[in-house]
């Protein structure tokens, strides 16, 4: 197994000596640094070049979107992957980063198992949804708007009937090996519609994605 | 916890301060309104000359606009050219007193120095309090200047033989002066005392959100936490205590949540809140889409809401007793022409052909309430590996009072 290093960005301390102490018996992962702020982490993530960042969605001064625009900014395709964990209720926040550029979202509560796969597998290059992302990538994908959206690009704007399968059952709380045996399937074909998704939400036009994760947040 | 507050953009006019020629208010309007700051002065000059009026609207803007906090001073040439404009400025006011009253020219000279000085003085005792970054001496030779600009126009004013204001009896006259001097020359005090007043109201409302705040910490959170200290060694109730406490804190922090009786979602999460504190394994919830309110009330159909809603609870509660698994996933999709709700666990399951009667007895009570509903429910089970029970209640349906399923049992399918 290869050795992924591993960078913690969260405003509180307290959760990253936390996060530290749950991977540390973790095999193949090691964790090369952490920060507290926006413009620490973003200079020190450029100094020490970790594979994966684990970012904090809500922080002080721009969250844990401006760390992504300030490391994309400076690293462009050297940049490492970043996997969001948050608290998981501020939904703006969490489809912001996801259209940011993140590669999956996690919440605080994973244990420090999951936690390291979720690493892994994001470091390997595929999408990770917890249940409550793909809930509200579906809500954003399949929520029928009375404005009309502009520019809508078909193929970005909406999921085939396979992947919308996918996330359905992502969302239900299935693994993608048990989503994998439910459509008969392999894990690999999981894997790729996940990260097809994952795609059309950072790309996708639709208005409709930032302004239902904002009736969200008010409602 | 992390915070949910962030600063507003301020769109408040702000002036300069280390841009100043006069008071900085071009300047801050300029700033304001993203245009150039020499064609905010022509605007005041030009209203300067429309009866003073751009003199009014200056001296106002002076009085009410905070000072701004940036440091680099005006360019030489830029403030030679709003020199150049405010002589323009006072010669228009000048010529408009002179068209618009026939009183003597002494009179405007007059005028124009009470204006002068009072300019003088409130730009050397600004409301931010006096200049600094320049002598004392050269602060107090203005000030003073000032101050004897205004008295001594005051006086030419009242003294000059054939001023309007001649026939006044002296002794009020001179008392009259003196107050109006006096309020000239106190103006940048009075609106410094006025803004303390501000601030010192908007420390109070800070103050007393602080203290609501930390109240509400203090009946929920430390108490949560001294019962999570004196539970340590019980790790089930600790979790739940958590549990409870992270969502009371979100709720209380994010605002307020759709109530359950105008919210298919929220209902589903109420009663999915109340398996997990009653039964202890942690329940996710995922809502997708949502039923309108009036949906939700309408008389024919909230008895088939009630179902689904009753029923989702029944599937809980079995996962929650029976299953033996830590978690519970609940997924409730809205779609155009029905209601879907799938609780899955991950426990021991059960062999659906050959389940003792109790356990069938559940799996049809579920499967009557959603049919009575006209809905269906479908349990698939496989031991070792868990359990699904998946709701399904068309948005049409009523409900029906009809008698208990009368079809066999063995229509459940096994995964």
């Amino acid at each position: 197994m290869s050795e992924y290093r591993l960078f913690l960005v969260d405003d509180h301390g307290v959760f990253r000596s936390g996060v530290r102490a749950e991977l540390a018996g973790e095999d193949g992962l090691e964790v090369v640094g952490d920060a507290g702020t926006v413009p620490e982490a973003i200079a020190q993530i450029t100094a020490t070049r970790p594979d994966v960042v684990l970012l904090d969605v809500h922080m002080p001064g721009g969250g844990g979107v401006a760390v992504l625009r300030g490391v994309t900014d400076a690293l462009g395709s050297e940049a490492p992957v970043f996997l969001a964990l948050s608290v998981s209720d501020a939904a703006t926040d969490v489809i912001a980063t996801i259209r940011a550029g993140a590669r999956g979202y996690v919440t605080k509560t994973i244990d420090g198992k999951e936690l390291a796969d979720a690493v892994r597998r994001v470091a390997e290059g595929d999408a990770v949804f917890s249940p409550r992302l793909a809930g509200f990538v579906l809500d954003s994908f399949t929520g029928k708007s009375a404005v009309p959206e502009p520019h809508l690009d078909p193929e970005l704007d909406s999921l085939t009937k396979r992947e919308l399968e996918v996330l359905r059952l992502l969302a239900r709380g299935y693994t993608y090996r048990e989503i994998a045996e439910e459509l008969f399937i392999s894990v690999k074909t999981v894997e790729t519609h996940a990260s097809n998704v994952l795609r059309k939400t950072q790309q996708s036009n639709r208005n409709a994605l930032t302004r239902w994760a904002v009736n969200r947040q008010l409602g | 916890m992390t915070s949910q507050i962030r600063p507003r953009p301020e769109p408040r006019l702000r002036r300069r301060s280390g841009g100043k020629v006069i008071a900085g208010v071009c300047g801050g309007v300029a700033d304001h309104l993203d245009v150039s700051v020499f064609r905010v002065r022509v605007v005041f000059v030009v209203l300067a000359a429309l009866a003073g009026a751009g003199v009014l609207a200056y001296a106002l803007l002076w009085f009410f606009c905070p000072a701004g906090d940036d440091t680099a001073p005006a360019e030489p040439r830029e403030r030679r050219q709003a020199y150049g404009l405010v002589v323009i400025g006072v010669m228009a006011l000048i010529g408009n007193l002179i068209v618009a009253s026939s009183a003597p020219a002494q009179s405007f000279l007059a005028v124009l120095f009470v204006l002068g000085g009072a300019a003088l003085v409130w730009r050397e005792a600004d409301v931010t309090g006096l200049s600094t970054g320049r002598s004392r001496l050269l602060t107090w030779s203005r000030l003073i200047l000032g101050a004897l600009f205004v008295i001594g126009g005051l006086v030419v004013m009242v003294a000059a033989p054939d001023t309007p204001l001649a026939g006044m009896n002296p002794i009020l006259l001179a008392v009259l002066v003196t107050i109006v001097g006096g309020v000239l020359l106190t103006v940048p005090v009075w609106m410094r005392m006025l803004r303390a007043l501000n601030e010192e109201r908007a420390a109070r409302i800070r103050t007393d959100e602080r203290e609501e705040i930390a109240s509400h910490l203090h009946d929920s959170v430390l108490q949560t936490l001294a019962l999570i200290q004196k539970q340590a060694s019980n790790p089930d109730t600790v979790a739940r205590l958590a549990r409870s406490q992270e969502r009371e804190l979100r709720q209380w922090l994010f605002g307020d949540q759709a109530r359950p009786n105008e919210s298919l979602a929220a209902a589903i999460s109420a009663v999915a809140v109340e398996v997990e504190e009653t039964y202890g394994p942690e329940i996710e919830t995922v809502t997708v889409g949502d039923v309108t309110a009036d949906e939700l009330r309408d008389p024919a159909r909230a008895r088939a809401w009630g179902a689904l809603v009753a029923a989702t609870r029944e599937a809980l509660v079995n996962a929650a007793k029976h299953s033996g698994a830590s978690t519970i996933d609940v997924y409730c999709e809205v779609v155009d022409d029905e209601v879907e709700v799938f609780v899955r666990d991950r426990g021991v399951g059960f062999d659906v052909d050959a389940v003792d009667p109790d356990r069938q007895g559940v799996a049809r009570s579920i499967r009557g309430r959603m049919e009575r509903a006209g809905g269906r429910a479908r349990v698939t089970s496989t031991p070792g590996r868990g359990t699904n029970v998946a709701l399904t209640l068309p948005r049409t349906a009523e409900l029906t009072e009809r008698p208990a399923d009368p079809r066999p049992e063995n229509d459940q399918e096994i995964a």
